[in-house]
């Protein structure tokens, strides 16, 4: 288990008078074993944190230290054992025409980890797939499998944080509620740190712990998760999108 | 349900072409709808899309088969393409998903929602513009005049789809179908977006057929919903009935649904039953 602290961290995309501040000043830390939520509208910054995190944004500026070190002072092989990340849309983060075992084998075969057989076995197990899947291609999978195909692919090198970008938005509600089990469950076995971005202030009651409401970039608010109910946030951006998201939820 | 009915489907199968033969992607559905708001339920590849298209005739390669499809007094099995121009866009049509995918980019958004009026009624462009911006003012869009030379590119995801809102109710259509219309975009935006189409539709009297995964959704916006699965409807319930539901899916769907407040339990998953695909019979 591992923390996560967040300090000051700005990026700008594009260059002259086209550059765009995407995170002015965005600071906040993570318990180990914590899930953390991040939500707000789209384009308020949420994915891109992840990515400032996982290094795939690296112009960023600021501190990100995960447990006591800084991403940045990471080697490439360790971080990667550290922080891995699922993606939202199960279509397009899998290489249509690379097999599960491909896609698992990959990593391991980096990482020059021993019983890659055994590792594969438990990773496909561990995500609810029979252990045959590990032969099929995407296109054989549904959206669900594909998506515990790409839990799995983070989990195979056993990291301690798992930056959650969306992971069940592009999923139906009987599919969404496996997928949620199953990272719920996998944290209560495992200890995970889970940072999560949802628009879906429903997904993110089910499995945060604290979540913080973003506006053009801004953490606005942080809150905990039973500050949901009757709307007890102060700030009147984190206020609408809770009644919002109340009103919509309201009927049942 | 007010008045009669504008639409009238019965036994509706539609089969899409595989290798040697074709695979029912929807089977025997029959439904009726009045100047109210439907909704069709159900997970993807339930079928729930295929018969917003089927109705349009947006299918050439799919083979339709139906008791009978009336829609006011033609019978859209039988009637030619031409006629079908007629009707498609002009008496009933779709909004569809992806305001991003749906419009064109490179032309002006106003120009894409005026052609749809002059498409099907003849009148000098200068008129079509004006209804059009009065189109955009009526799905409260801010400063019609300047977003009607916008590109699509230029313009939000919420505003996006009000434009196609706009463009579809332009020409008074009778029946919309939605098929998943506010699935894109964010809770605080979709919730205007709804609010907007449900007054349109309601102001206008127009039948709607909202397409959608999203159970929450269904119930606070439609009369009466259809739940599909396997290409069937299982179950058809009026919206405040939805939680007496009585077919192990739609109980199992509503189940499987976190909410808010909703406590830390692992949330119910559907155990699919081969019976559930068997042919059965219901009226809506």
């Amino acid at each position: 288990m591992k923390s996560v602290n967040v300090k000051n961290l700005t990026i700008t995309l594009g260059e002259g008078s086209k550059a765009v501040t995407i995170l002015p000043n965005v600071s906040f830390s993570v318990e180990p074993g914590e899930c953390f939520g991040l939500v707000g509208e789209s384009g308020s910054g949420k994915s891109t944190i992840l990515r400032c995190m996982s290094l795939l944004f690296k112009q960023w500026e600021g501190e990100i230290r995960l447990g006591n070190q800084s991403v940045r002072d990471m080697p490439l092989i360790e971080r990667c054992r550290t922080l891995q990340m699922v993606f939202q849309d199960p279509y397009g983060s899998l290489h249509p025409r690379q097999s599960v075992r491909t896609v698992l084998s990959e990593p391991l075969r980096i990482h020059k980890l021993d019983r890659q057989k055994e590792r594969m076995e438990r990773a496909i197990t561990e995500v609810g797939l029979p252990v045959e899947f590990l032969d099929r291609y995407p296109h054989q999978l549904s959206g669900g499998q594909r998506q515990r195909v790409a839990i799995a692919r983070a989990l195979i090198l056993e990291p301690s944080i798992l930056l959650l970008d969306e992971p069940t938005s592009a999923l139906d509600v009987s599919v969404q509620a496996e997928i949620l089990n199953l990272l719920a469950d996998l944290r209560a076995r495992k200890g995970f740190t889970y940072l999560m971005v949802s628009h879906d202030l429903a997904v993110v009651d089910y499995m945060c712990d604290r979540f913080a409401v973003m506006q053009a970039g801004d953490i606005v608010e942080i809150l905990s998760r039973d500050m949901l109910e009757g709307n007890k946030a102060t700030h009147p951006y984190a206020r609408q999108l809770i009644d919002a998201s109340l009103e919509y939820d309201s009927a049942i | 349900m007010t008045g009669e009915h504008i639409l009238d489907v019965r036994k509706l199968s539609v089969g899409y072409r595989s290798d040697g033969g074709y695979i029912d992607a929807v089977r025997n559905v029959s439904f009726k709808l009045g100047r109210e708001k439907l909704g069709i339920v159900g997970e993807s590849g339930s079928g729930k899309s295929t018969i917003g298209r089927a109705l349009l005739r947006l299918l050439p390669t799919a083979r339709i088969t139906a008791e009978s499809i009336r829609f006011e007094e033609l019978d859209l099995l039988n009637i030619s393409e031409r006629e079908m121009l007629k009707v498609r866009g002009r008496r009933m049509s779709m909004i569809l998903q992806d305001p991003k995918f749906s419009l064109n980019p490179i032309r002006r958004v106003g120009d894409q929602i005026s052609e749809a009026y002059l498409t099907h009624f003849k009148c000098a462009k200068a008129d079509a513009r004006a209804k059009t911006i009065d189109m955009l003012q009526a799905v409260q869009i801010r400063d019609p005049e300047r977003v009607y030379d916008l590109y699509p590119h230029e313009v939000s995801g919420g505003m996006g789809q009000r434009i196609m809102i706009a463009m579809m109710l332009l020409t008074d259509p009778d029946v919309v179908i939605a098929d998943e219309p506010t699935s894109a975009l964010d809770v605080t935006v979709r919730l205007q977006v709804l609010n907007i189409l449900d007054r349109l539709v309601s102001e206008r009297g127009i039948g709607l057929i909202m397409i959608s995964h999203d159970l929450n959704l269904v119930r606070n916006f439609c009369d009466r919903v259809l739940i599909m699965y396997a290409g069937q409807v299982v179950e058809s319930l009026k919206a405040p009935e939805l939680s007496n539901a009585q077919h192990p899916y739609t109980q199992g769907l509503l189940a499987a649904q976190p909410r808010i407040g909703g406590g830390r339990t692992p949330l119910k998953v559907l155990d699919r039953r081969p019976e559930w695909k068997e042919p059965l019979e219901v009226q809506a």
